[in-house]
């Protein structure tokens, strides 16, 4: 069995998320890896555990309809096809599994055997076991869930693929990126989320950011202070937003709404600082800490 | 055009689901049980087309037992125009519902599929893209901003770390995101109205596909509890213990 592993570049680098699906990928036999847009074969011909690099330079915004194409005519040679759980493994392999009439399996959390996965249902409050008979088995990998392969250590030969033909669609306009020197929500080590206890977008700055910077954490938010304009979608934690699993997650001012305890329960360390002592988020909490953030947080960035 | 608005009736967003005894599935009898939210989300946005005069008619679609009318006369309410159930009582999974969706499709030639990005019950994430690649139409996935001019409609998408805009041809199929718009209410008058707009039933065995899953579902289990842990007084007691305790820090 050969699986085949739709990878994504940031910053130069193979995303951790996509190295956590090859780690996946490796449980079915060798992996292959398939590379979207002009940058990053060399970085991913030098990743672990991979046999051969697909590149196709030409399809540089990685747009579903030429991609899902693209994996459809590749699938005849492999077993299982992978990729992050992202939302470019979820915008395209989903469509990859209706050209081959195919039922995908998303957020695959644990492999059992080749045909058999368990994947979080109901946000997470329950697993459910799943066993496919696609001869093609399409699916998105959590990344929290499988330790990423190492950034070098291979010599994968790469091959270059020309991209189907464009048959002009979809086209892509822009891409307007957060900037943040913070790490990837989804894979750093440690985690701050605030909620709507910050009361505005400017305390998630004054408050949150020392914190983050003595820890080298990433900021997350609840959905609540999301909605409320505090901080910007992409940093949301929770069943709509990111699924984090950091060895430290520190709840601040969120009562911990069931949608986002979807999004952080599997963290290994909890920390819960909040001024209400009934707040749900205690009951995951590993340490809780009741009283008011606007005191507690600055108390916290001196003590680190 | 017309708009196609597939609607999911799941376990209501408020209740914590229970995985049931017989452990295969979660508890559903005596539930409350609604639209799924980002149905009403994909229904809005359809809805204000039509307001905007982008399009003339919504039509709402259900698959699912003939209870799922109960969430197409909320759709109705909402302000769909009529709704099509297509009958099932079995369990059918995103690959066989994006094959029914395309037959009604193919019967109805709507000009735009705006759909829920994912359901709240299986989280699949997949029937919108599934469709959109059996008609052979371009997606615009998870989308938070919709609009449509000249012949094409752009969408903006919530993608990992930022947002993306596409341009897309017409027909296509859009999956929406949570923020792409607030769903109204339905008011009493209109639902009132509703149960007197047009609701076709369709049997779905008449439609010509195979409604056997290829993804069995083995189990359903509990996900492993975390359990609450101690209060701590002091900033100071928190760091030692992350140091000394928990050593995560």
């Amino acid at each position: 069995m050969t699986a085949l592993v739709l990878i994504e570049i940031e910053n130069g680098r193979v995303r951790q998320a996509s190295r956590s699906a090859i780690a996946a990928a490796s449980r079915f036999g060798e992996v292959d890896a398939l590379l979207l847009g002009e940058a990053g074969a060399e970085v991913a011909a030098r990743l672990s555990g991979i046999r051969k690099v697909l590149h196709v330079p030409a399809l540089k915004h990685a747009l579903a309809e030429p991609a899902a194409a693209l994996l459809a005519g590749l699938a005849g040679s492999y077993s299982h096809i992978l990729s992050a759980a992202s939302s470019t493994g979820k915008n395209i392999l989903p469509r990859l599994a209706g050209l081959l009439d195919a039922q995908p399996i998303s957020d695959v959390v644990t492999i059992q055997d080749e045909s058999t996965f368990v994947r979080p249902i109901y946000a997470g409050n329950a697993l459910a076991t799943v066993q496919s008979s696609d001869s093609v088995r399409i699916m998105t990998i959590r990344s929290s869930s499988f330790d990423p392969v190492a950034e070098d250590g291979g010599s994968a030969s790469v091959e270059v693929l020309d991209a189907p033909a464009n048959e002009g669609k979809s086209s892509f306009v822009k891409l307007d990126q957060s900037q943040s020197d913070r790490p990837e929500l989804e894979v750093a080590r440690v985690v701050i989320s605030g909620g709507k206890g910050l009361k505005d977008a400017s305390n998630f700055h004054t408050l949150l950011e020392p914190v983050a910077d003595k820890l080298g954490a990433a900021i997350g938010a609840s959905r609540a202070a999301v909605d409320s304009g505090f901080a910007p979608n992409e940093m949301q934690v929770g069943q709509t937003g990111k699924v984090v699993a950091p060895e430290l997650y520190i709840a601040t001012g969120l009562s911990g709404a069931i949608q986002h305890l979807a999004g952080m329960k599997d963290s290994r360390v909890i920390v819960a600082i909040n001024l209400d002592p009934e707040a749900p988020i205690f009951k995951v909490a590993d340490y809780g800490m009741v009283g008011d953030l606007f005191e507690i947080l600055p108390a916290l960035a001196k003590a680190l | 055009m017309k708009v196609l608005v597939p609607v999911k009736r799941v376990v209501d967003y408020n209740i914590k689901p229970r995985v049931a005894a017989d452990g295969n599935g979660v508890e559903t009898q005596g539930v409350k049980m609604s639209m799924n939210p980002f149905d009403e989300i994909a229904l809005e946005e359809a809805l204000r087309l039509r307001e905007k005069g982008q399009a003339d008619e919504v039509v709402a679609v259900s698959i699912g037992p003939q209870v799922a009318q109960d969430v197409l006369r909320t759709a109705m309410a909402m302000g769909a125009d009529r709704a099509i159930l297509i009958h099932t009582d079995a369990e059918i999974e995103p690959r066989v519902v994006s094959s029914l969706l395309k037959a009604v499709v193919e019967k109805e030639q709507p000009g735009l599929v705006s759909m829920g990005k994912q359901a709240i019950d299986d989280d699949m994430n997949a029937t919108g893209q599934m469709l959109a690649a059996r008609l052979g139409w371009p997606q615009g996935t998870f989308a938070s901003r919709v609009e449509i001019a000249n012949g094409r409609v752009e969408v903006a998408r919530e993608v990992d770390g930022g947002t993306e805009t596409v341009s897309l041809t017409l027909p296509a199929v859009i999956t929406a995101d949570l923020r792409l718009n607030e769903p109204r209410y339905a008011s009493l008058p209109n639902i009132m109205k509703a149960r007197k707009k047009p609701l076709e039933t369709i049997a779905a065995d008449s439609l010509g596909v195979d409604l056997t899953p290829r993804l069995k579902i083995v189990s359903v289990a509990e996900p492993p509890e975390r359990k609450a842990g101690v209060i701590v007084e002091t900033v100071e007691e928190l760091v030692e213990k992350l140091k000394t305790e928990a050593k995560v820090i």
